[in-house]
């Protein structure tokens, strides 16, 4: 009873004071003598917020957790380098600490790189970027293989899922066809994909060749969404470049197994005219890379999304500079992060299951309606 | 960012949550109409609200 | 787009496409197929034990259907066995009674007829005694008539009326 009648207390306390800063925060004469301070400087915040934002959706040639200003003004990075590989005229491989952190040019015998937005350019020995019109560089790209981070954690959350599954699968042998620990918590999700994705999609007669598949797509894309919700700043799935991948492997399966009948939907639609036929072949053969596409492009901006309005909101702790701030972006940035848990597996099912769904396209053997 | 992308992203962000919201509330009629199909209804829902997202995820980059 | 094209890095994206089809198939060799596996086989199990739990109870009731039959019959064939023996005994009992019967009409009419033949033989001895004993009286009656002569034409006399008038 008197707990609860302390919270209303505390609760019309902090409406009232909120009020209160608010009414302060809207006297006009007030305002006016900060106006161009607080302005510029909040400009000046706001595009520093955005650029943390930017350079966290970018990929990074180091591996690092954070960084910051200490003291005496130097900046300490918390940070692992990671080998760079070059092609230009010739293979390169060197550390990435040698750009120390994009601060400094990278003299690799005889070659000076320079990392321009998280980008290598070739540059001359005192590492001048040329831009053009658009701000982009005209500096030569030499072909660019580093382990980067995404790819460090690609690499990570292959071996983990490699280590996860296979100690799943022993433990069926070992335990009378029952899987024991983590497997208990895995078996159901295996089976889900297998009876609700896979079998309705593509039929019973299909699914087995692309099981492997789906499982490994749904897993993957599901665990790298959910590193991305931690703090260890990684950011694989909102590379259009990871998405793709996935994207093009599903269009390679679906096209390289799909069944005649499917190519003759494609180019000679049965049951419409004639001339019907020659328009809608560009169209169909149009739709089947656009399918991929979709799901390219649906993967990258739903996580991107994600990412950036979460960025957003927390940055927002810095631009009310007020107490109340710090709560607002907390509630909002708790609130979404639980939302972005539900986007990171909806979108490894969503991906799963359109994949079964244009499988399922590919194998149909149906009479011609 | 200038001013007819912006009109444009809002306008496609509009259309695609039309398009999201009636999808949302026809599979809620659906499935208040028939609880037992409530899992074939949401599947299909989500493959529809997917696909609707991807084009206008598609546009909002075009735009 | 542009932004997208330009964000697009062929490093990752090469080393994605190696690194997941690489683990797609370590996982098909290593975890997929000896997890399914093992999941269908489990299932095919499960299948074949609620298989043969089916069978059983269908043989169980079959057996059950047949035990049910024979009791049936039997109770049937006892049925049978008591109506036969019921109509046995029946028609035993009426034929006992009906012999019963017949002897004992004859039996009744032996007696009857023995009776009869005795009543008959009584009469006759009686008749005779009688006869006798009569002739002895008349006899008797006569000697003693006979002694006087009046009595003896008065005696014949009376005779002769009554012989007239019988």
């Amino acid at each position: 009873m008197h707990r609860i009648t302390l919270v209303k207390i505390l609760t019309l306390l902090f409406l009232t004071v909120t009020i209160s800063v608010k009414a302060q925060h809207d006297t006009p004469e007030k305002e006016t003598v900060h106006v161009e301070s607080s302005d510029s400087e909040k400009g000046s915040l706001r595009t520093e917020i955005k650029e943390y934002i930017n350079h966290h959706l970018l990929d990074s040639y180091d591996f690092s957790l954070f960084s910051y200003t200490n003291d005496t003004g130097e900046h300490i990075y918390w940070s692992a380098p990671l080998p760079v590989i070059l092609f230009d005229g010739g293979l390169k491989v060197f550390s990435s600490s040698k750009f120390h952190h994009g601060e400094t040019v990278a003299n690799v015998s005889g070659n000076y790189y320079k990392v321009f937005h998280n980008k290598i350019y070739k540059t001359n020995a005192e590492g001048t970027i040329n831009l053009d019109d658009h701000h982009h560089p005209t500096n030569a790209k030499p072909l660019d293989f580093s382990i980067t981070k995404n790819v460090t954690v690609i690499f990570l959350v292959g071996l983990l899922m490699f280590f996860m599954f296979s100690r799943m699968a022993k433990s069926y042998k070992k335990n009378g066809l029952m899987p024991k620990g983590m497997g208990r918590l895995l078996e159901p999700i295996v089976l889900y994909i297998r009876d609700d994705i896979a079998i309705p999609n593509i039929g019973k007669k299909h699914y087995k060749k692309y099981m492997s598949y789906l499982l490994t797509v749904f897993f993957f894309v599901w665990i790298i969404n959910l590193l991305g919700l931690t703090p260890l700043g990684v950011n694989v799935t909102n590379n259009i470049a990871v998405t793709l991948a996935l994207a093009l492997i599903t269009y390679i399966l679906t096209t390289f197994t799909a069944n005649k009948n499917y190519w003759k939907h494609i180019f000679w639609m049965p049951g419409v005219p004639v001339p019907m036929k020659f328009i809608l072949a560009p169209i169909e053969l149009l739709g089947t890379i656009i399918k991929p596409f979709s799901l390219m492009i649906r993967l990258y901006a739903n996580i991107t999304a994600g990412h950036i309005v979460l960025m957003s909101i927390i940055g927002l702790m810095f631009i009310f500079k007020s107490w109340i701030g710090s709560p607002l972006s907390f509630g909002l940035a708790f609130a979404l992060a639980l939302l972005e848990l539900l986007v990171a597996a909806l979108q490894a099912y969503i991906f799963t299951m359109l994949s079964a769904l244009y499988f399922g396209m590919a194998v149909e053997e149906h009479d011609d309606h | 960012m200038n001013i007819p992308e912006i009109v444009g992203a809002g306008l496609i962000v509009i259309g695609a949550g039309l398009g999201i919201g009636r999808i949302g509330g026809s599979a809620m009629d659906a499935i208040a109409r028939q609880p037992e199909a409530s899992g074939k209804i949401q599947t299909a829902m989500l493959i529809a609200a997917a696909l609707i997202e991807g084009i206008g995820f598609a546009a909002l980059f075009a735009a | 787009m542009d932004k997208l094209i330009e964000q697009f890095s062929l490093g990752l994206f090469f080393w994605q496409l190696i690194l997941f089809v690489g683990l797609v198939l370590l996982l098909k060799k290593f975890a997929w197929g000896p997890i399914l596996n093992s999941v269908s086989e489990r299932e095919e199990g499960i299948k074949s034990a609620l298989d043969e739990a089916e069978n059983a109870r269908k043989e169980m009731q079959n057996l059950n259907a047949d035990n049910a039959r024979i009791l049936k019959e039997a109770r049937a064939e006892r049925d049978i066995l008591l109506k036969e023996a019921r109509e046995m005994k029946d028609a035993i009992i009426t034929e006992a009674k009906d012999e019963a019967q017949v002897q004992a009409n004859k039996v009744v009419e032996q007696a009857q007829a023995t009776i009869q033949s005795e009543k008959q033989a009584a009469i006759a001895d009686l008749k005779n005694q009688v006869a006798e004993l009569s002739i002895n009286i008349a006899e008797k009656v006569v000697r003693g008539e006979l002694s006087d002569k009046n009595k003896q034409t008065k005696l014949v006399e009376d005779l002769l009326k009554e012989v007239t008038i019988s």
